[in-house]
């Protein structure tokens, strides 16, 4: 079995892993099928009923904002703008991590440590600081938001990687390859990568929540999304504004967010636990 | 009523059963020998008696521990149990210490956490006993942490913690294993002398180390009982075929061995190799092989012979162009090999193949088989199509004795054994005619070590096969050599042919490594200890001959002037004394 069909027959055998990864699925499904089959739209404000509370009679279950829009298909929207932000920026931090990483690993010496003094100095670089940077130099825009959590993200995951390869590049068999006569990019490709998979995988999914953590941290301070798009965070931030008179807006996005970061934490360290049971087998 | 009873003991683990209807006895004072295979229960056995097996093992039968029965039994009355009752030292002495606490204070822990002294008198108890088990300087060991010992030195200590509450039954598992020859016969000769009227339990795979230090032999095979019996007995009339196999299995030193293949033309020459290695940059040069010369020639096998740090694997690992030579010349077929391997030419690449110790670790974890071996095809012989690769492939399973059907395992499916030979069959597939083994069997089981020694031999003579093979063990050597090379902190010690240096050793080294080897007949007088202590750390070898401190022949001469290699009867030796000593 590969490494992804070995963790593919471990999920089964863990609960952890199981419930938040189908109450994901769940959620993603409800996102993404919800807005097109509810009767009210995205954008249509509805002055005669503002500030409703949720009702299922009304036809808007979760409530409606002070523009009288329906907070469900709302919600959905913001967390199909959650999930993308997320999953773009996981990959972005993923295929740059990765092959940093990989390279001053394998290479080594000096070239590793320039790459690695690089990392360290981004490290010590304030993030909000760089984020309000980059939005002022540029225009705000959707991209931007990927490339400034990508680029905090990455950081970690090229440490991570990194580190992997060095004591991989000592192994027995990558000695054997050598021996053999293998070249260095096929030892590479076919004795480094597959062996950093796992825990690649594993790191993956436990940089999404913290890319959602990110993202809503941003939306809600206002450097995030922009209207008429929304995100969780947004929400969020909306609802602070009705906080007193309207609790509902504030607490179901809020919610949604807190059990969407759970189910990824809780998915990530199963599948850590998953990769360190079969390491110790 | 024995100190110790199990009686039809099982473990089981989800559906397989590991242990079934085990039953085993131990009285007061008795020393008994658990024998078998890896993977015969006999570890499992030991822990169901600690209590330590983990939470998903289901444990049946009962296990009587002088009164108290320890299957099922609460966690706190386990606590009491172990250490005060009944010790135990485990195979890898560096993973059982903490690398944080010195090691004095570790050991005082257990008389104080037992409450069975209190302060002041627990240290004098600690160094008293760190005194018993050998431990020069035992006031200064006290505040010393595991790293900073030898291997034996941390398994001394191992031993003194197990035995510092003085239980009564005391259980070592493979306690030497991970050991040098040398260091593993002055540890059981440590155990035989310390536990005076402490039962001792000690579990090997070696029957070579229990003949002279256990009265009694249990033999386990695929965790069910195979036969008891006093050891004289059972080494001279074993009933059983698993038994016969395990005493056949264990390396003798004496007994006819088969006729070696013939030798051919030089194949491979190595001259004046050095290998050094900086200890931090720029600073100190540790010389970890110096001045070592070799001739190998087509169907010979060459045994490199040493404790580890003898720099074995530096010399060979320098001659592959694995790691950078300070100074030397390889040639090979004539050619000279310069520079690492990775700049050398392809079928030079081919010609010259090396096999791991740990054979798992020499196959990536991520392919299967099939893939694993054929790989070397794939540089070597890129023109193949899928069927004349796959049909190599078959033929390289073929020589190693491997059915097709574990192509398709991983390598974590496979047994060592099974590991080792899918290594030697990657090395094989491109018919090199240097096969460089490091310590390719020690990892092994004794009967699967004769398979794969076998296994070479055959190979040798099919095809002119020309084999490095290094050891730490000469026993294991002396079947397939034809000429043993002895090295000690990276100097020649010693170069003859197999007969000479198992009839006529030449220098006090050789001697006391054939000493140390432990014989598999109660019988023999065996225990022979001609050797002290460990190899001195290579950062500060003593001068003169680096082997002086050690040796009981040792003049004046010797501390101060290094002795020259020089060839004496036929063979090479470097010592002062070789001419007029009779070892």
């Amino acid at each position: 079995m590969s490494v992804v069909a070995r963790i593919g027959s471990h999920l089964r055998t863990s609960k952890t892993v199981m419930v938040s990864g189908g109450t994901l699925c769940a959620i993603a499904l409800i996102a993404i099928v919800a807005p097109w089959i509810s009767p009210n739209e995205y954008l249509a404000a509805d002055f005669s009923s503002i500030l409703r509370a949720p009702t299922m009679s009304a036809g808007h279950i979760f409530g409606t904002d002070d523009l009288g829009r329906d907070l469900f298909v709302r919600t959905m929207m913001g967390v199909r703008v959650t999930f993308v932000v997320a999953i773009v920026a996981s990959v972005v931090s993923l295929v740059i991590g990765v092959l940093y990483g990989a390279t001053a690993g394998f290479v080594g010496g000096r070239v590793d440590g320039v790459m690695m003094r690089l990392v360290d100095t981004l490290y010590a670089t304030p993030f909000i600081f760089f984020v309000i940077l980059l939005l002022v130099v540029f225009e705000r825009n959707f991209l931007l938001i990927f490339v400034a959590i990508g680029a905090i993200n990455w950081l970690d995951m090229a440490r991570i990687v990194r580190g992997q390869t060095l004591s991989l590049r000592e192994r027995e068999f990558v000695q054997a390859a050598q021996l053999i006569g293998v070249s260095t990019p096929r030892i590479i490709f076919r004795h480094i990568a597959p062996n950093l998979v796992g825990i690649v995988i594993v790191y993956v999914t436990l940089t999404i929540p913290q890319a959602i953590l990110i993202e809503s941290f941003l939306s809600f301070l206002g450097l995030g999304v922009q209207e008429p798009q929304t995100s969780l965070g947004k929400l969020v931030n909306d609802g602070t504004k009705q906080m007193e008179g309207a609790s509902w807006i504030l607490l179901i996005p809020a919610t949604l967010l807190a059990a969407i970061l759970l189910c990824f934490n809780f998915l990530g360290d199963g599948m850590r636990d998953l990769l360190d049971s079969r390491r110790s087998q | 009523m024995s100190l110790l009873d199990v009686t039809g003991l099982s473990i089981r683990y989800g559906g397989t059963e590991v242990v079934s209807g085990f039953s085993l006895s131990v009285d007061s004072g008795e020393s008994v020998g658990l024998v078998g295979e890896s993977g015969s229960g006999k570890t499992q056995t030991a822990l169901a008696i600690m209590g330590l097996l983990p939470g998903e093992a289901a444990v049946g039968g009962s296990i009587d521990f002088d009164g108290t029965q320890i299957v099922g039994a609460a966690e706190k009355q386990l606590d009491a149990l172990r250490a005060e009752r009944i010790g135990m030292v485990f195979q890898d002495p560096m993973q059982a210490l903490n690398p944080y606490v010195p090691i004095g204070k570790q050991l005082r822990r257990v008389l104080l956490q037992h409450g069975l002294s209190d302060g002041r008198e627990a240290d004098q108890r600690v160094m008293h006993m760190l005194g018993r088990v050998g431990l020069p300087d035992p006031a200064r060991q006290f505040r010393s942490y595991a790293h900073q010992l030898s291997g034996g030195m941390r398994q001394r200590v191992m031993i003194a913690s197990a035995l510092i509450a003085e239980p009564d039954l005391l259980i070592a598992d493979e306690p030497t294993t991970a050991l040098d020859v040398t260091v593993q016969a002055q540890i059981l000769d440590l155990l035989e002398r310390i536990r005076e009227d402490t039962a001792l339990l000690l579990i090997t795979h070696d029957l070579g180390i229990i003949a002279g230090h256990c009265e009694r032999l249990v033999v386990i095979g695929n965790g069910r009982l195979i036969e008891e019996g006093p050891t004289r007995s059972l080494f001279s009339a074993p009933r059983m075929e698993y038994t016969r196999r395990l005493i056949a299995a264990a390396p003798r030193l004496d007994g006819a061995t088969a006729p070696l293949p013939e030798t051919g033309d030089i194949l491979l020459e190595a001259e004046q190799v050095s290998v050094s290695y900086e200890e931090r940059e720029g600073r100190q040069q540790l010389h970890a092989v110096q001045d070592l010369d070799l001739q190998l020639r087509a169907g010979e096998t060459v045994a490199v012979v040493g404790e580890s740090g003898s720099g074995k694997s530096s010399f060979v690992r320098a001659v592959l162009g694995l790691i950078p030579m300070r100074a030397g010349r390889v040639t090979f077929c004539g050619h000279e090999l310069a520079g690492p391997v990775k700049a050398r030419a392809t079928e030079m690449r081919r010609d010259l193949q090396l096999v791991f110790q740990d054979p798992v670790g020499s196959l990536n974890p991520q392919l299967r088989v099939e893939r694993i071996i054929a790989e070397p095809l794939s540089v070597h012989a890129p023109d193949l199509d899928a069927a004349a690769r796959s049909e190599r492939v078959a033929t390289a399973l073929q020589r190693v004795g491997l059915d097709e059907d574990l192509l398709r395992r991983f390598p974590h499916q496979l047994s060592g054994g099974q590991a080792q030979r899918v290594a030697i069959a990657r090395a094989l597939i491109v018919n090199p005619r240097v096969l460089v083994c490091d310590e390719a069997v020690a990892a092994l089981d004794s009967s699967v070590r004769q398979q794969i020694l076998s296994l070479l031999q055959r190979e040798q003579r099919a095809t002119g096969l020309a084999v490095v093979f290094i050891s730490h063990d000469l026993a294991v050597v002396r079947s397939i050599s034809h000429r043993v090379l002895v090295l000690y902190l990276g100097r020649l010690v010693e170069l003859a042919d197999v007969a000479q240096i198992f009839g006529h050793p030449r220098h006090p080294y050789t001697r006391a490594l054939l000493d140390a080897v432990p014989v598999p007949d109660p019988l023999a007088p065996g225990g022979r200890l001609s050797i002290r202590g460990e190899v001195p750390s290579i950062v500060s070898p003593p001068p003169g001959c680096a082997f002086h401190p050690r040796c009981r022949y040792a003049i004046e001469r010797c501390r101060v002037e290094a002795p020259i290699a020089r060839p004496v009867d036929g063979t090479r030796v470097a010592c002062h004394r070789a001419e007029e000593l009779e070892l």
